[in-house]
């Protein structure tokens, strides 16, 4: 994991679901570095964090580079269509 | 037939500040007097497969112990999610790494098989802590498993607290085995040159070995970076610097 490299986003008025349910986000961190679990040297990395709540309030996610640009994309067209609702 | 046993388990040890920290030791069920290892976790944290470095030391002759470093960030916690939360509150500050590895040298020499002499290992972000500690912390010899950024600077912006350790150089007071993969970037080869040529022009006892066909983490058995070739061969070379200089 020593690509280091690490983005830090302050989430607000967000929520995830983790292990024990439901949860407020504080925080997201996202990098591309080393992953735990999915089949690639590097992969995106996104950790959704309550820490108020403890390490284990956390949704993490592994995304193959494809899979996070695409993620991007519906991200972008999810957002730009918001405006319309 | 001859007898092979370890005694493997978690201790808490008084580490930086007297914090109470966990840790993991192995050691030999045989007398000793034998040498100490201090085994430094990646990045990822405190898991299985370090845990299993620990007892490999143990198998070939030494005390072992590892530190949880995220101890204090995440007690308890499963180490993927410690080592987010770490990541999150920007990583393990030196003076407190410093500080937890003293203590680890400190147990390694109070147990009544200690011969005095310690070394230690890291890989990843503890190849630079094992760097550190050859600067900072009574070591008799250092491992250093592809460490980033012992020279070279992160990128600006970078909530990590990684400052290169290049101008310590002049101060590394035990030798260094450096092991590291062609293909990482992290360091990168001109990196690992960079550190080679400093620590030589200031007389300091090298010895780095560089493996084609390999990048980062190529130890780590249960990651797609794995390459056996270069992993056996590079656990040769630690387990001879090991015999030559933490011997009794």
């Amino acid at each position: 994991m020593c690509t280091y490299s690490t983005e830090k986003v302050e989430v607000e008025r967000s929520s995830a679901k983790g292990p024990a349910g439901w949860f407020p986000l504080r925080t997201a961190t996202v990098y591309y570095d080393h992953p735990v679990h999915a089949p690639d040297d590097h992969t995106v990395n996104i950790d959704f964090l309550n820490p108020d709540q403890g390490p284990g309030a956390r949704v993490a996610v592994e995304l193959s580079l494809d899979t996070a640009r695409e993620l991007i994309a519906a991200l972008q067209t999810t957002v730009d269509r918001a405006k319309d609702h | 037939m001859s007898y092979d046993a370890v005694l493997a388990e978690t201790v808490g040890i008084r580490g930086h500040g007297d914090d109470l920290v966990e840790a993991y030791t192995a050691r030999p069920m045989a007398p000793g007097p034998r040498g100490g290892v201090i085994v430094i976790h990646h990045m990822p944290g405190f898991d299985r497969a370090t845990k299993e470095i620990v007892r490999r030391f143990a198998v070939t002759g030494y005390d072992a112990i590892c530190v949880n470093l995220y101890s204090r960030e995440a007690p308890g916690a499963e180490p993927d999610d410690a080592a987010a939360t770490a990541r999150a509150q920007g990583g393990v500050p030196d003076e407190r790494f410093v500080g937890d590895a003293r203590a680890a040298a400190r147990w390694l020499r109070d147990l009544p098989t200690s011969n005095g002499r310690v070394g230690t290992i890291g890989y990843c972000s503890g190849g630079r802590q094992a760097f550190l500690t050859a600067v900072e912390v009574d070591v008799q010899a250092a491992v250093d498993c592809y460490g980033a950024f012992v020279v070279g600077r992160p990128p600006e912006g970078f909530p990590l607290q990684v400052a290169p350790l290049a101008h310590r150089v002049p101060e590394v007071a035990a030798p260094l085995l450096g092991l590291f993969g062609n293909e990482d970037a992290h360091p990168s080869p001109a990196q690992v040159d960079e550190l080679e040529k400093l620590l030589q022009e200031n007389g300091k006892s090298v010895e780095f070995h560089r493996y084609d066909g390999a990048g980062h983490a190529f130890f780590a058995v249960d990651r797609p970076a794995y390459r056996p070739e270069a992993a056996v061969d590079g656990w040769r070379h630690i387990e001879a610097f090991f015999a030559t200089h933490l011997g009794a």
